[in-house]
């Protein structure tokens, strides 16, 4: 890989400082369920942005960038599986008598 | 001896085949990480999704400016680990050893400003499992999941943090001996994928852990 310019990396550390900035403003202002997304989305952008260029993902084969998001993919499996059961729970009433409702 | 050889280790046809070898292991480890970490990452959804206020209260009383001052030491350094690598591709001894050893010192601020946050949290008696602990209110019990949560995902990326500082100290003496030229640099290269690696893991702890209902 060819080496990056030095500039182009201060850049990339000057964009992860004022994403952080961001995040931390963001947190007292009162944006109600959507503080929580916006933070999420905020860590995302940086979290590719350090994948990306940090990394050198961008300019890696698409074996290593298949298998850089493949980590990330799973993560992801794991937690809409698990939260699909825990949310979905008590939505259909069960008839079974020995189960209380706070046992659904 | 310094191995400045251009030739590709014996499995390998070429050097560009062997440095991809070099950075794909690295990143199924890192793949490895992540469901590492998810796995607290899981049960820190469950237990905020669960009890959402309690995170508000519990997260009030950590110290947001440490994580947050923290965050920005990490990020610097995964921009000298940058230039790092970057020199090693020049072959740069002096300049690599330089970024690596800036590295390994913001490592060590980081680690220095998270003891002042676990001492203050003692202080603060709010660290879980010692008799000290003490949060007042009726969501007690679920306060205390918060802490444990925090102090388990905090702690295991502290290790993280250490391990890291260690390999690239190793690193900057190899450098040192001239162990590296731009033909043989996937050492570092690989260290920065971890280092970056810790520094993600980061960037995600600190709005769930240090920044829940500032508003």
């Amino acid at each position: 890989m060819i080496p990056l310019p030095t500039q182009f990396y201060i850049k990339i550390c000057a964009a992860l400082l004022a994403l952080l900035a961001l995040t931390w403003g963001l947190a007292y202002i009162d944006l109600g369920s959507w503080n929580l997304g916006i933070a999420m989305g905020v860590s995302i952008v940086k979290a590719v942005l350090i994948m990306l260029f940090f990394m050198h993902v961008r300019y890696s084969s698409r074996l290593i960038q298949l298998v850089a998001c493949a980590g990330f993919f799973w993560l992801l499996i794991l937690l809409s599986l698990a939260m699909s059961d825990y949310r979905s729970r008590g939505w259909i009433p069960t008839r079974r008598p020995d189960l209380t409702q706070s046992d659904r | 001896m310094s191995e400045t050889t251009a030739a590709p280790a014996h499995q390998f046809e070429t050097l560009e085949q062997q440095r991809e070898a070099a950075t794909l292991g690295m990143w199924i480890f890192l793949a490895t990480e992540v469901l590492f970490f998810g796995g607290l990452f899981m049960g820190y959804t469950f237990v905020r999704w669960s009890y959402p206020e309690v995170f508000e209260q519990a997260s009030h009383r950590l110290d947001a400016t440490i994580g947050g001052v923290n965050t920005a030491v990490l990020l610097l350094s995964s921009l000298t680990m940058a230039l790092a690598v970057k020199s090693a591709q020049l072959g740069k001894r002096n300049a690599l050893v330089a970024f690596l050893s800036l590295t390994a010192l913001l490592g060590i601020l980081f680690l220095g400003f998270k003891a002042i946050e676990y001492h203050g949290d003692y202080v603060d008696h709010i660290v879980p499992g010692i008799p000290s602990y003490h949060f007042e209110g009726p969501s007690a019990p679920q306060a205390e999941l918060f802490f444990w949560i925090y102090f388990a995902m905090t702690g295991l990326h502290a290790i993280h943090v250490t391990v890291g500082i260690i390999v690239i100290a190793i690193m900057a003496a190899l450098a040192w001996r001239r162990s590296f030229s731009p033909e043989h640099y996937m050492p570092i290269e690989v260290t920065g994928l971890y280092w970056h690696f810790v520094d993600i893991v980061w960037v995600f702890l600190f709005p769930l852990l240090y920044l829940v209902g500032h508003r």
